[in-house]
């Protein structure tokens, strides 16, 4: 996130597009929510279902999958219409405008409502209050980033953002929420195929001369390695021969599954480090038993780029191990020993080979709520981001045309799929599935379907029913529910059994490499 | 400028007498008082005399004004919160005290409390209740008025939140919990009088109401009305748990957490109320999806896969086997065809070396996690 969570409830509007935020990121939903109820804010909601939060909200934007920019381009074209931008800010702080409004030009309303299926008024009355609000806040998650387009869809926010001139100020921002406890941190710290910690580039001589001479060896590797969306097609043509996963369950969360199965079936060696017996785990020549985040200490950085400290509470099950202690161990046996006498002496050597966590250290985390960047021992870290500047100096408008998703409905498979989370259930259930409790509140897998579909599939509530795709098919209940959009069915990810990423399309985005999950084309029949 | 117990302080517009009170290390006791909630004066605990007014006033709701001068702890004050305790303790099963009576003078409603299968055992608020603390504190008796019995029946048809309605006291913190501050709207105060109830969505069980078991109440509650459900028969002190401060496994929100530990297992969650991101909130995952910890399917050994079946292992065989392997392929085929997924669950020192490990050890940068998935 660009600005801190507290900023949330300082917003005179906030846009939440592409996040199913009380279900996924509950307590945050609740800033949200405060917000609106006792502050006065306007919320606004772009999502193809009606999320829960949508019952807060002043105005919901519903838009068929895969559309974002359009949409997005749509309120920017108003906007510019009706001069509700920050012209000021536009003027000394940002370049690319010209382009951007010359783009901007062809997205009437009218023109996105036949992209989109978004009324054109409530699209313009959206851009109002977005355009009209003194701060206003951009909330977003994987409904955003899970497309071909996601890249750019998050640039069309960013462009939003800074039209109206909200990055950079208290209470605006563009904020992505981060949707596991330390992907915010993994990122950080360089478990990224082309960055070492603090987004250093591998490809930067200077940077990696720094790294070897800090780590003591001759020569870091030069290129920017795979990301793990390519890696798996790298595995069935056989240039990646061994895996070695760390609490991961591709098995569920990859999509195409089958595909996904073929790739790891191909390896010659597959290590799989885990607390579950998991999917993947069942696949790999040796499994490592870990210790879960209640029986180490370290940290995580969470959502808003705050270092917060993780502490040993459990003793780890029988043999089980701490993952760290693990890597150390192996990384022995390889002949490069680590040397290190807890998590705290770990996070002193990150902040020596990283600018932005080199302030960081467990002292200070005792007493502080320390965001990165942090750049010294003084400094007092940065919650929010771009205050004065950009950390490129201007910002950049990116001008975007719209680009529908990879697999859009046809005869065949006329219905869309969107997939996501639900309350209960977390990811792959690897850890959820353990307690009864939720269990009983989230038992199994459902395709979340409206009224009108399942008046015209003749389908009734509890009806097993089967979802195709080009790749696979699934079995599972229906539920019929006023959250569901004609036209599209939702699947939540989390259930093996009935895995919808069985269904779903592996094509990425050019940039980020990151899967089409939240749209693909299906059909469905009563099983 | 405010005189409180003799000493003065400055205040900003809107502050209440508690507000300034607590700013300034002058302990008043509340029960009904929610940080972040509008004060709805309910439980009459925290009154203080205010020089000039007739009437006690509760401080919580009381706006802070110039040249107040406000005693907290007088003998009026004393009289009045002790008298005020004593009711509370009369509103229903309140027999944690009972032992400052003689057995012959338990009234029948006790005894008969004490004959419900969910009061079998201690309150299991004993010890953290805050009704409780007070009485001992104003060493009030629980003797003098005749306990009233409640119309409604205990409630534990959900799975995390058990509803024990002859606890509560109705001071309403729960459902300022759920309204104002995670905004669920799930419960309110409903029916008057002797029939009062804190209810879920026109009476339902919670179950059945917009109730999304984050558990706030539970955390809001200052008795034993509202507890985890599965906290209600364990059979210890909440005394005798350690507490350990982590920040959350789940979501990326960050929430820090309590993880109560009794005889190494989790027994319980809070939210540490002092700090950001969540200042107490948590959600139904943070506070009640504990149970994987120590669950019995947690992989406890190492195992290697012979001929199709796993077989377990030393670490030092599975170590030894990973590491040939590891060895074997990279000069077979180079370090390029190794590929280190880490992961989004583990913290940033693991991060760390799992990238150090990949770069420096198998000298490949073919390392990335779950960030895309």
């Amino acid at each position: 996130m660009t600005n801190p969570i507290k900023d949330i409830e300082k917003s005179d509007a906030i846009l939440i597009i592409g996040s199913n935020t009380t279900e996924n990121h509950p307590v945050l939903s609740s800033y949200v929510k405060r917000a609106k109820t006792f502050k006065g804010t306007k919320l606004l909601v772009i999502d193809p279902r009606r999320v829960p939060i949508v019952r807060h909200a002043d105005l919901w934007l519903r838009l068929k999958p895969g559309t974002d920019v359009a949409c997005i381009n749509g309120m920017m074209h108003v906007i510019l219409d009706e001069r509700l931008y920050d012209e000021e800010y536009v003027r000394s702080r940002t370049t690319g405008f010209d382009m951007l409004k010359k783009v901007m030009e062809r997205y009437t309303p009218e023109y996105v409502e036949g992209i989109t299926g978004i009324p054109k008024e409530q699209l313009v009355e959206a851009a109002r209050i977005y355009g009209k609000a003194g701060a206003a806040s951009i909330l977003y998650a994987m409904g955003i980033t899970q497309h071909t387009t996601g890249t750019d869809n998050v640039k069309s926010l960013a462009n939003l953002a800074m039209l109206c001139g909200n990055v950079g100020i208290e209470g605006g921002g563009v904020n992505p929420l981060r949707g596991q406890n330390n992907v915010q941190g993994a990122c950080d710290m360089g478990a990224l195929p082309n960055v070492y910690t603090g987004y250093q580039k591998v490809t930067d001589d200077s940077v990696r001369a720094h790294m070897e001479r800090a780590w003591g060896v001759d020569k870091l590797p030069k290129d920017a390695g795979l990301p793990v969306t390519d890696m798996m097609q790298k595995a069935l043509e056989g240039e990646v021969k061994a895996l070695y996963v760390i609490g991961e369950n591709p098995m569920v969360s990859d999509p195409d599954l089958t595909h996904a199965k073929k790739c790891l079936e191909n390896l010659d060696f597959l290590i799989v480090q885990d607390i579950f017996m998991t999917e993947t785990a069942q696949m790999a020549d040796v499994v490592l038993p870990s210790a879960s985040f209640a029986e180490k200490d370290g940290t995580f950085t969470n959502t808003e780029r705050k270092v917060q400290r993780v502490r040993k509470a459990l003793h780890p099950p029988g043999e089980a191990k701490e993952d760290g202690e693990i890597i150390r161990e192996l990384s022995e046996r390889m002949g490069y020993p680590m040397k290190y006498d807890n998590a705290e002496s770990i996070m002193r050597e990150i902040s020596e080979v990283t600018p932005s966590y080199c302030g960081i250290n467990y002292d200070r985390l005792e007493r502080e709520e320390i965001h990165w960047p942090c750049t010294g021992t003084d400094h007092p870290g940065t919650p929010c981001l771009h205050m004065d500047r950009f950390t490129c100096g201007l910002g950049v408008f990116h001008a975007i045309e719209y680009a529908p998703p990879a697999e859009v409905p046809d005869e065949e498979y006329p219905l869309y799929l969107t997939t996501g989370r639900v309350l209960y259930q977390f990811h792959t259930r690897s850890m959820t599935m353990k307690s009864d409790g939720l269990n009983v509140l989230a038992p199994e897998c459902f395709v979340e379907i409206s009224v009108q579909d399942a008046e015209q599939y003749q389908i009734n509530e509890g009806d097993a029913i089967k979802v195709v795709s080009r790749r696979g098919e699934i079995e599972a209940r229906a539920k019929i529910s006023n959250q569901a959009f004609t036209g599209t069915v939702f699947i939540p990810f989390h259930y093996a059994d009935a895995a919808a990423n069985t269904l779903t399309h592996a094509a990425l985005d050019p940039v980020s490499r990151i899967p089409e999950y939240k749209v693909c084309a299906v059909k469905i029949e009563r099983a | 400028m405010i005189t409180i117990d003799g000493q003065t302080f400055s205040f900003e517009p809107g502050e209440t007498i508690l507000d300034v009170a607590s700013r300034n290390g002058i302990f008043i006791p509340t029960l009904c008082y929610l940080k972040g909630a509008t004060p709805t004066g309910a439980c009459r605990i925290c009154l203080v005399e205010v020089d000039g007014a007739r009437n006690l006033v509760a401080s919580c709701a009381t706006p802070a004004g110039i040249d107040m001068v406000v005693s907290t702890d007088s003998p009026r004050v004393v009289k009045a919160r002790r008298l005020n305790l004593e009711l509370l303790l009369s509103s229903g099963y309140h027999n944690c005290l009972v032992q400052d009576m003689e057995p012959d003078a338990w009234t029948d409603l006790q005894l008969k409390g004490l004959d419900r299968d969910e009061h079998k055992d201690i309150c299991p608020a004993y010890g953290e209740c805050r009704l409780q603390a007070f009485a001992v504190k104003y060493g009030v008796k629980t003797g003098r008025f005749e306990p009233k019995e409640t119309p409604y029946v205990f409630e534990n048809v959900n799975p995390f939140i058990a509803r024990d309605f002859s606890r509560c006291i109705l001071c309403g913190r729960c459902v300022q919990a759920c309204n104002e501050i995670q905004v669920n709207n799930a419960i309110s105060q409903g029916y008057r009088g002797s029939r009062s109830k804190i209810v879920a969505s026109g009476d339902r069980a919670l179950k059945d109401s917009d109730c999304v078991f984050c558990g706030e109440c539970i955390q809001a509650c200052p008795v034993g009305a509202l507890v985890p459900a599965d906290v209600v028969f364990k059979g210890h002190l909440r005394t005798d748990e350690k507490k350990v401060r982590t920040t959350c496994g789940y979501c990326g929100v960050g929430c820090q957490l309590n993880l109560h530990i009794y005889e190494d297992k989790v027994v319980r969650v809070t939210g540490v109320e002092q700090s950001g991101p969540n200042y107490g909130s948590l959600c139904v995952k943070g506070r009640f999806g504990y149970d994987f910890m120590t669950h019995p399917d947690r992989l406890k050994t190492p195992r290697i896969k012979r001929n199709g079946e796993f077989s377990e292992a030393t670490w030092d065989e599975a170590l030894d086997f990973v590491t040939d392997r590891l060895r074997r392929i990279k000069e077979t085929s180079g370090p390029d065809s190794i590929m280190i997924l880490s992961s989004a669950r583990i913290t940033n020192e693991e991060n760390y070396l799992a990238q150090k490990f990949s770069r420096a050890v198998i000298g490949t940068n073919n390392i990335d996690h779950c960030a895309r998935l």
